[in-house]
């Protein structure tokens, strides 16, 4: 065990003009056992930045997601995760056996094979947005009119939003990931207008059920109807702007490796090398637990950086290069364990089918602004673009 | 080689279906199953990508 004081560290919330991930990471991988640092509250947390570690912390049944516990990370007010008490039925914040009971019942709806069916649907999207673009001149914001509305409209398709429904709720969808655009009030305003929407939504189809996940969910029993609305935001908010950030990122890296325009390995790539979720999963030791050597006490809260372990040297060759015909599979960027992102397939057909039908119907495509102009995200937890303005 | 997998421990992430689809598919529910087993010794380095890849340590290969 390391006896050795752990060296105190800032806490890795974005800087302005500062290379992502950080090129701290990298000094903070080669210490011995762990760094510590302090949330904007001031509570003590360990980093946990190597690949090994961030799959060890994970996977420990000891280390939990449950905010209810003391000691839970908080990085804000606004970020974070929700406590049951304010959303019943989100359930990445519940560790196992009780987590399990909601991963199970959603499952079948995010398989390999119901993915694929969607296939269709998400090209239809895809290329709808294209259509409104195309039409509407030589120039856009890839962010406002693509990146964001694809996965909004393909998740409102999933759960069974009616279609006449769906610029309502992908309007207010995009308020609450307009971290920049919109306000405290106007998020919160467009976030009880969801819910409320989603609530009327689950009502509608207790009644009258159709062929979409909102009904088959209810088929199960598994879900009381108090703990509906949490789960669909929760699969809304998890899937919208994660997803947006891939897309807008991935056409950024694509504009400067255009010799890697139409191979889907740049899917993987992607997600590991931008590893936009990189403060997402959250969690405190409910026992004491070693990790690399290092001792942590119950009650201490544990922030895994998974854009650390996916550039880590020791488990990538050459982390630091975009290089999609790399062999290695096992980034983090959907996390790892129980919680791992339940939609990470069609997470890959939507990035997949973005870049590729971009790509070949407007080849003409480039960035209006330099790059070093772009509007990358610092106030938020998932990396991102603010905008992305672009020409053809 | 031989590879079993813990059905309880699943949580349905589907890289095995992606990786080594001679081998695993994902059932009604979602969950692993395994389709061929004996697929595994033509297909050794997907099973053990899968493997290493399932985030709830469902997937265990065997050597024996």
């Amino acid at each position: 065990m390391t006896n050795a004081e752990p060296r105190v560290v800032d806490f890795p919330l974005r800087r302005p003009g500062e290379a992502f991930p950080p090129p701290r990471y990298q000094d903070y991988r080669e210490q011995r056992g762990l760094v510590v640092s302090h949330l904007p509250n001031g509570n003590r947390v360990w980093l946990v930045t190597r690949h090994e570690d961030v799959r060890a912390v994970l996977t420990d049944r000891r280390i939990s997601s449950n905010p209810d516990h003391p000691g839970f990370p908080t990085i804000s007010q606004t970020m974070g995760v929700p406590r049951q008490e304010q959303i019943p039925g989100w359930f990445v914040g519940l560790d196992s056996p009780e987590h399990d009971r909601f991963r199970k019942a959603l499952i079948p709806e995010f398989s390999v094979r119901r993915v694929r069916e969607l296939r269709p649907a998400v090209e239809q999207t895809v290329d709808r947005c294209i259509d409104a673009m195309l039409a509407a001149g030589n120039e856009a914001d890839l962010v406002a009119d693509f990146a964001l509305p694809v996965p909004s409209l393909v998740i409102s398709a999933l759960l069974g939003v009616p279609p006449v429904d769906r610029d309502f709720f992908e309007s207010r969808t995009r308020t609450l990931v307009a971290i920049r655009a919109s306000t405290d009030r106007q998020r919160d305003t467009a976030s009880r207008e969801l819910l409320r929407y989603i609530d009327r939504l689950v009502a509608i189809k207790q009644n009258w059920p159709g062929d979409d996940l909102i009904s088959r969910l209810l088929a199960t029993g598994a879900i009381e109807p108090r703990e509906m609305s949490g789960v669909l935001m929760l699969l809304l908010i998890a899937g919208h702007e994660t997803t947006a950030n891939n897309i807008a990122l991935g056409v950024v890296t694509l504009l400067s490796n255009p010799q890697w325009v139409g191979d889907d390995r740049v899917v993987e790539e992607t997600l590991r090398f931008h590893s936009v979720a990189d403060l997402v999963s959250l969690r405190v030791a409910t026992e004491d637990v070693e990790i690399a050597g290092q001792l942590i006490r119950a009650g201490e809260g544990i922030v895994p950086l998974v854009a650390a372990a996916n550039h880590d040297e020791q488990a990538f060759a050459c982390p630091h290069a975009f290089d999609p015909a790399r062999t290695e599979r096992h980034h983090v960027a959907f996390g790892y364990g129980v919680h791992q992102c339940l939609g990470q397939n069609l997470v890959r057909i939507e990035m997949e089918i973005a870049y590729r039908r971009l790509f070949e119907r407007i080849p003409g495509l480039h960035l209006a602004v330099p790059t070093e102009e772009l509007p990358f995200k610092y106030d938020g937890v998932l990396c991102g673009l603010h905008a992305l303005p672009v020409r053809w | 080689m031989r590879v079993t997998v813990d059905t309880a421990r699943c949580v349905g992430a589907g890289q095995c279906v992606l990786n080594a689809g001679a081998v695993f598919d994902q059932d009604h529910d979602g969950v692993v199953e395994l389709i061929d087993p004996g697929a595994a010794d033509t297909h050794p380095d997907a099973v053990e990508l899968a493997a290493t890849l399932c985030p709830s340590g469902a997937i265990t290969v065997h050597r024996d």
